[in-house]
């Protein structure tokens, strides 16, 4: 369940499993983070970052042979 | 290959656009390499100036609107508001980069609260803050694109995000570590390139050339340096020395992060994060530009932490402090301020310290300093 803060949309609340909350709330005892929020926010930024689709090279062979014959020209490609 | 910042290198260029009757706005040379960057990719995935959305989300939480990662806020000031949303104008620069602008926003902000956020000071003395409070009140958000770009000193050595992807790729390189500089290399440096090297497929040196305090090294300088070290030192197909035209900033850990961002877009995997890193005076803390990473699980590149290096004469070579056992009494330590003072006096440093190559460039140039 997703609830959106009208006052403030750059943050909404989920909700989790009270006892992962609870582990949570353990785990992130002596660290760096300061709030279940926090650690959340983290770790799912970690995640999507991974999920990351591979974005396809826009270049077309043209433009891709001009790139290389100015590197040519600079001295970078042999 | 590595993905670029946001997931799509940004290209704005547009060689044939009509730029007649349009209003002018005169920008400086720096921000005119701005506008470059953001057009040929180096600051992807920005398409234009900040708008406030993103402005305030980039002090508040190092990050665009969209939540990508994002520390230094990339503007362009007006004295006064002149202009409003939906105008396009066109952006002129003396170095003759022209670039038009399609005004999406004019916002005021509070510089105080900006340099808090972005130096982690509001002192004047700071060159960033000393440049901030010297900006126009109003800021301009928006698309730019590149209608005709800047003449640059350093045409040979100016390589874009779209050219190094292909070259690396050329080179069959898949793990690239990117080094930044604003110094001519001593021995230090060269020993933490080649330390890095050692576990990666190449490495891109990548100076940057721009706007810099009094007292720090010409561009020229620095340029010429390198070239002659990668001549005598390094493996000709490990290495690629090209630079970087922007502006230091001197915005410590945030801009460690904005380093290592456009190294990203350049193709780099990889990144040398030194001690003090993009520092000045004592406003930052040694380290705080390695613990700022934390912050950042979704970079999408990987920092290397480089702690304390120097010269230890009992272990007769450069070492560091997790593999020299010797006391300080054995170290010499590769001090800027004495390399300075040095060459200042026209004396070469020691070989320990300075390769001879590197030296002679710097006595050769006679004033090395801006």
């Amino acid at each position: 369940m997703i609830n959106t803060d009208k006052e403030d949309k750059k943050y909404t609340t989920v909700s989790i499993p009270t006892p992962l909350v609870e582990k949570i709330k353990e785990r992130i005892e002596g660290t760096g983070f300061t709030s279940v929020s926090g650690y959340v926010t983290y770790v799912l930024r970690e995640v999507m970052a991974n999920m990351d689709e591979d974005e396809e090279e826009a270049f077309s062979k043209e433009d891709e042979e001009k790139v290389k014959e100015r590197l040519r020209a600079l001295g970078y490609l042999d | 290959m590595q993905k670029p910042h946001g997931g799509k290198l940004v290209k704005r260029i547009s060689g044939n656009r009509d730029v007649g009757g349009m209003d002018i706005i005169r920008v400086s040379n720096d921000v005119a390499k701005d506008v470059e960057n953001i057009a040929h990719g180096v600051f992807s995935p920005l398409e234009g100036f900040l708008c406030r959305n993103d402005f305030e989300s980039v002090l508040s939480h190092k990050r665009l609107a969209s939540d990508v990662p994002w520390t230094i806020p990339i503007v362009l000031d007006e004295e006064e508001k002149k202009h409003g949303e939906g105008d396009e104008v066109l952006l002129e620069s003396e170095n003759g980069m022209q670039a038009i602008l399609e005004i999406e926003d004019v916002y005021n902000y509070d510089k105080k609260e900006a340099a808090r956020n972005i130096f982690g000071t509001d002192e004047e003395e700071h060159p960033g803050v000393k440049k901030l409070y010297g900006m126009g009140d109003f800021l301009l958000g928006g698309k730019v694109t590149l209608v005709r770009g800047s003449e640059s000193p350093f045409e040979k050595y100016l390589l874009y995000p779209e050219e190094t992807r292909v070259l690396f790729r050329e080179k069959g390189w898949k793990d690239i570590v990117a080094f930044q500089t604003r110094n001519p290399p001593h021995i230090g440096h060269e020993y933490v390139q080649k330390t890095a090297l050692t576990f990666v497929d190449g490495i891109f040196i990548n100076p940057l050339m721009g706007k810099k305090k009094k007292g720090d090294f010409k561009d020229d300088v620095i340029l010429d340096s390198y070239k002659a070290l990668l001549e005598h030192y390094y493996l000709k197909n490990r290495a690629v020395l090209a630079v970087l035209q922007t502006e230091m900033r001197y915005a410590g850990p945030r801009e460690a992060v904005f380093h290592a961002i456009m190294r990203k877009n350049f193709g780099c995997t990889h990144f040398i994060v030194g001690r003090d890193h993009a520092g000045v005076g004592n406003y930052y803390g040694p380290y705080d530009a390695h613990e700022i990473f934390d912050e950042f699980p979704d970079l999408g590149i990987t920092p290397l932490f480089f702690r304390s290096f120097f010269y230890c004469k009992k272990c007769g070579s450069v070492v560091n402090d997790k593999i020299c056992p010797h006391g300080e009494e054995h170290h010499i330590n590769f001090s800027g301020t004495n390399i300075r003072k040095l060459l200042k006096e026209g004396k070469r440093p020691p070989e320990s310290m300075m390769r001879a190559e590197v030296s002679e460039i710097i006595l050769e140039s006679g004033d090395p300093f801006v």
